[in-house]
């Protein structure tokens, strides 16, 4: 191993510094004005020009999280006053709660749809991908290409027969039918990424494992896995960022039960206006999961396990 | 401690022969150390009888067990690599507790504090257990690899150049520990090295690996004084036997085609004149390098007398080794 060892002068530091701020800069404005939008009334959300500077509100969110009724002024006078702050800003606009919206169960739908074809897809990768890696196995090559090849088209190409083939399963709309559609996706992604980090764990940690009394399993377990740490974390944030953002799928084959944040949200919409602040709430919302998810494993994705263990 | 036997053993990756019809009794409390060129087959060795390659062909048993078919697991062997192959993971003491917590060793923790305190004190690693296995110098990984080893108690101890990556000052000393620790354990081992002050000293039996054959075995005093060819009697020896022609001192009376004589085997005053090449004083001893009709031989003389460089001196062969054509030993 050999390194080129230079120290940066400060000039470089700079200008390093400033590129990746601008880049911050660029790709965290948007996010950042979907989250204040979040916050503003929706006449606010769509003045000219644009506010910067707004009387927060959380109109959005109540919005987001219920399904309104516009009623006549005399109703509403005749109704008993409010008993929480959501209805009193939902009657603000003439309208009653007619009950909570379908936001809560499609968020956990693509909580369930998202982190559980995850696991499957780093669960089996990872077993795959160590068979690849470490035994010989007949017309491996082929089988990686195979692999390989189910990325080559777009994955939409396949909806016809997919959603053909989902309507006579009966797996339309079901959380089962979504967690393996998107495990079959990200399956080949998983085998390949992990496969290049398995094959760089030195198998001499394995053979050590054996003769210490460990069995094949065992020294996969508690010798490889543990290192291979590193590159089932990334893995698992690009599953994750595949399922959780699908969209066209989710279109075509959910529309009730099963059905994931990213095309219910766009339907907010059409609920009584252009009601841009419910939408970026929907949005602020639907996006924590990944960022905790990949802050938490972030030291994962930072760290060279192997470095330097074994003599080159 | 256990006495181990290969019986015909053949192994091959693919079209390269790595062990070819190898017979060879480990005895009960040896210290059995290969001698071979890289690829003679010596590491091959060590992972068939850690049961890390399965045989091609003919038997190996361990304390009278044939163990042709068990795991590695299930043979009971402790084998240190030639890389060091500590896991990266887990602290220094994490890893020599790695054999005693096993599922075939289970040992009680208490007992498991006890065996790393007292292999730590040995190769003095004891303020390093807490360390992470990756943050330790060449030398402290592969003493940790040698302690992961001698926590146990296993049949034979395999190890492959455990030495080669240590300075000089941490080799003798441990060159000395891994003998006391042999002799007082009574523990068999089976150890791969080039060096010969290894060899020599540790090696209560050598045996001599050629292209996956075992060409001898014996103690080191016999493959050194009676090697049964060429090759044999190059792989033991510094400075290097010197290989000469047997006419060059007429000595073909035998049908010898070669002689081989170490540097010790010279004697001055008479014989063949022989040009000075280069003289190297160590000290204890000095090398001359001598040209003899266009062959280069190395001798040893005495410290005390100068010689000069270009000069002539007379010698002869004083109980050289006869060898035939291809090599063999000529009796």
């Amino acid at each position: 191993m050999s390194y080129s060892v230079t120290e940066s002068s400060s000039r470089q530091k700079w200008i390093a510094g400033t590129l990746v701020i601008l880049y911050a800069v660029i790709t965290l404005v948007p996010l950042g004005w979907i989250m204040i939008t979040g916050f503003k009334t929706p006449p606010d959300s769509i003045s000219y020009p644009p506010k910067v500077f707004f009387e927060p509100s959380v109109e959005g969110y109540v919005n987001l999280f219920t399904t309104r009724t516009r009623v006549s002024k005399e109703t509403l006078e005749s109704l008993p006053p409010p008993t929480n702050f959501a209805e009193e800003i939902v009657r603000n606009r003439e309208m009653v709660i007619a009950g909570p919206s379908k936001f809560g169960q499609r968020f956990m739908n693509s909580v369930i749809i998202g982190f559980g074809s995850t696991f499957l897809s780093v669960f089996l990768g990872t077993l795959a991908a160590y068979a690849f890696s470490r035994f010989k196995i007949p017309l491996a090559d082929d089988l990686l290409f195979f692999i390989l090849s189910t990325r080559m088209m777009p994955p939409i190409a396949v909806a016809i027969p997919i959603f053909l083939m989902y309507r006579n399963l009966g797996l339309s709309d079901t959380h089962l039918g979504m967690i393996l559609l998107y495990t079959a996706v990200n399956i080949s992604l998983a085998v390949w990424l992990l496969k290049g980090f398995i094959d760089e764990i030195p198998r001499e940690y394995e053979d050590a494992a054996l003769i210490d009394g460990y069995t094949r399993f065992q020294a996969f377990y508690k010798v490889v896995l543990p290192q291979a740490a590193t590159g089932i974390a990334s893995t698992a944030i690009f599953c994750l960022i595949f399922s959780w953002n699908e969209y066209a799928f989710a279109v075509l084959l959910t529309s009730g039960t099963a059905q994931t944040a990213p095309p219910f949200i766009p339907t907010i919409i059409g609920v009584g206006g252009l009601d841009w602040p419910a939408v970026a709430a929907g949005a602020t919302l639907f996006l924590i999961p990944v960022m905790i998810f990949t802050i938490m494993l972030r030291k994962h994705l930072l760290r060279g396990i192997t470095f330097g263990a074994v003599r080159k | 401690m256990a006495e181990v036997l290969l019986k015909n053993v053949s192994k091959s990756f693919g079209a390269d022969i790595a062990l070819d019809d190898v017979t060879m009794t480990i005895p009960d409390g040896a210290f059995v150390v290969l001698l071979g060129p890289t690829g003679a087959g010596k590491t091959t060795t060590l992972r068939l009888i850690s049961g890390l390659e399965k045989l091609d062909q003919g038997e190996i048993s361990i304390g009278g067990r044939v163990v042709n078919e068990e795991t590695p697991a299930q043979r009971d062997v402790a084998m240190v690599f030639q890389q060091y192959s500590l896991y990266p993971h887990l602290s220094v003491r994490d890893n020599l507790a790695f054999p005693l917590r096993s599922p075939m060793l289970k040992t009680p923790e208490a007992e498991i504090e006890r065996k790393i305190a007292e292999v730590a004190s040995v190769l003095q690693i004891s303020d390093k257990l807490d360390n992470k296995a990756t943050k330790l110098s060449g030398g402290e990984m592969q003493r940790v690899s040698i302690g992961r080893a001698l926590v146990r108690n296993p049949s034979i101890y395999l190890m492959d150049e455990p030495l080669s990556s240590l300075d000089a000052k941490l080799r003798t000393e441990l060159r000395v520990e891994l003998k006391r620790i042999q002799a007082t354990l009574g523990a068999t081992l089976l150890y791969v090295t080039h060096d010969q002050i290894e060899a020599m000293t540790m090696a209560t039996h050598v045996g001599v690996l050629n292209h996956g054959r075992l060409v001898q075995f014996g103690s080191p005093r016999e493959i050194y004084e009676n090697p049964n060819s060429v090759y044999v009697a190059s792989r033991l020896g510094l400075p290097r036997i010197n290989i000469l022609p047997a006419e060059l001192f007429g000595l073909t009376g035998n049908g010898a085609a070669q002689i081989g004589m170490r540097p010790e085997q010279i004697r001055q005053g008479s014989g063949q004149p022989a040009e000075v090449i280069r003289v190297e004083h160590l000290g204890d001893q000095t090398r001359l390098h001598l040209k003899l009709q266009g062959y280069d031989i190395t001798t040893l003389v005495d410290p005390h007398v100068t010689y000069d460089v270009g000069s002539n001196i007379s010698i002869e062969p004083n109980d050289p080794l006869f060898f035939d054509d291809s090599g063999n030993r000529i009796f």
